[in-house]
């Protein structure tokens, strides 16, 4: 399988590749790792006109300490961040995350950025960072603005970046010690998760987000708010897919991801609990 | 677009469209064919290569991505006077190949495994080696070997 013809342009820097996109306009797209991308064109799913390649734009790649958060650049691979000491001590559920991308050689390619802006929620990292309370900065023509990973997903695939905007930073709160666990089912090593869990906890406060129940990344509310209000992680997992709407396709019905939502968040708060 | 692109120490400079997938110009443009096409959706792990070191799926890399960049083949690893790489003797020593068909790219992401974590478990092993399938499922030997060439 062979991506439809397309031109191909290079951008050294992100005020470069804005430029670029932005001449380019709305059949233009941000080239970075591919593995999203690169699958989609394949099949001809996604046929842009013109792509701007972002992966070289090199100081884009770092994991820097930010006082009370950690701040990821948006071409920072999923390799990186999993084998990040800075990430495995201080938002370690991130880095476990990471792990789970893919296969190897996806993770050396892959990267956190990427897979952010494509906004696909049978990804693992989507719903990690939103589970995390994440802020995702994006660059544009006027400058940078910040947008936090619950107002980010808009529709299957679709972000609240403009056209003419490029992820730059991802920016995660530090865990200072919290419970944490990342359930993800799948049938086999390497695919999507049918159903997967991001959680943690720390004193009354928690956090759970669903991978794959719903066209956008799910932050599981009901279930954070049970557990606030005193019920047991049985009741509390009982409140799994409140805010979900998931679909069926060929893994799994409605109602079986429903079920493995409420099971994997109990092991999940479970764990995150031990 | 011309790029020019190392593959086991030899620079080759050419033009690409830049649709063309990594491993259709490894192949069809420069004539190196021990790697693989399996699924072709990054899924199989036949075709990988390492890009700067590391393996990578070449089916879903576009040629113009590797402009600059160094590759090893499964071409690439044995001296040149015909000695095996350890990896390679060890799937030859452990029997770890049926129909051979996942082999190269099995050797490549091996070799890439062992340079990330020189000293894995059976368990490592298994989970390194998740990106690549053999659909003869000879994975016991593949870890075997995988074992024997870490020692």
């Amino acid at each position: 399988m062979i991506p439809a013809a397309f031109e191909y342009v290079r951008a050294g820097s992100a005020d470069e590749a804005i430029s670029m996109i932005g001449e380019h306009g709305d059949e233009a797209k941000f080239l970075a790792g591919g593995h999203s991308l690169i699958p989609l064109m394949k099949l001809r799913l996604a046929q842009p006109t013109v792509l701007v390649d972002i992966g070289r734009v090199n100081d884009l790649s770092y994991i820097r300490d930010g006082g009370d958060h950690v701040a990821i650049g948006a071409l920072t691979r999923h390799m990186d961040v999993e084998n990040s000491e800075l990430l495995r001590s201080e938002v370690p559920l991130l880095a476990h995350a990471a792990s789970h991308v893919g296969d190897p050689q996806v993770r050396h390619r892959g990267t956190l950025g990427g897979t952010i802006a494509h906004a696909d929620p049978a990804s693992d990292l989507p719903a990690t960072t939103l589970a995390l309370g994440a802020t995702y900065v994006a660059q544009g023509p006027n400058g940078t603005r910040e947008i936090a990973a619950a107002d980010f997903y808009e529709g299957f695939l679709e972000s609240a970046l403009a056209p003419d905007e490029m992820l730059t930073e991802i920016r995660v709160p530090k865990m200072d010690g919290a419970g944490w666990s990342f359930q993800k089912f799948n049938r086999r090593a390497q695919d999507w998760a049918i159903v997967g869990v991001a959680a943690w906890r720390r004193n009354g406060d928690s956090a759970v987000a669903l991978v794959n129940m719903g066209s956008v990344p799910v932050l599981a509310t009901s279930v954070s708010s049970a557990l606030s209000s005193g019920a047991s992680i049985d009741d509390a997992a009982e409140q799994a897919a409140a805010e979900a709407e998931p679909q069926a396709d060929l893994n799994a019905s409605v109602e079986y991801r429903t079920h493995l939502a409420k099971v994997l968040v109990k092991r999940a708060l479970t764990e995150a609990s031990g | 677009m011309e790029i020019s692109v190392t593959i086991n120490g030899v620079t080759h400079t050419g033009d690409v469209e830049p649709r063309t997938l990594l491993v259709h110009y490894i192949r069809e443009h420069v004539g190196l064919t021990g790697t693989n096409i399996g699924c072709d959706t990054s899924s199989c792990g036949a075709c990988s290569v390492h890009l700067d070191g590391e393996a990578v799926k070449s089916c879903t890399v576009l040629a113009v991505q590797a402009d600059g960049h160094e590759l090893t083949t499964i071409e690439g690893l044995a001296a040149e006077d015909g000695t095996l790489h350890p990896m390679q003797q060890a799937f030859m020593d452990n029997h770890a190949l049926q129909c051979g068909y996942c082999t190269p790219g099995m050797v490549m992401a091996a070799t890439s495994l062992l340079q990330e974590n020189p000293s894995p478990t059976e368990d490592d092993v298994r989970i390194g080696l998740e990106g690549n399938l053999c659909r003869c499922t000879g994975y016991h030997n593949i870890v075997q070997a995988v074992l024997a060439a870490a020692k």
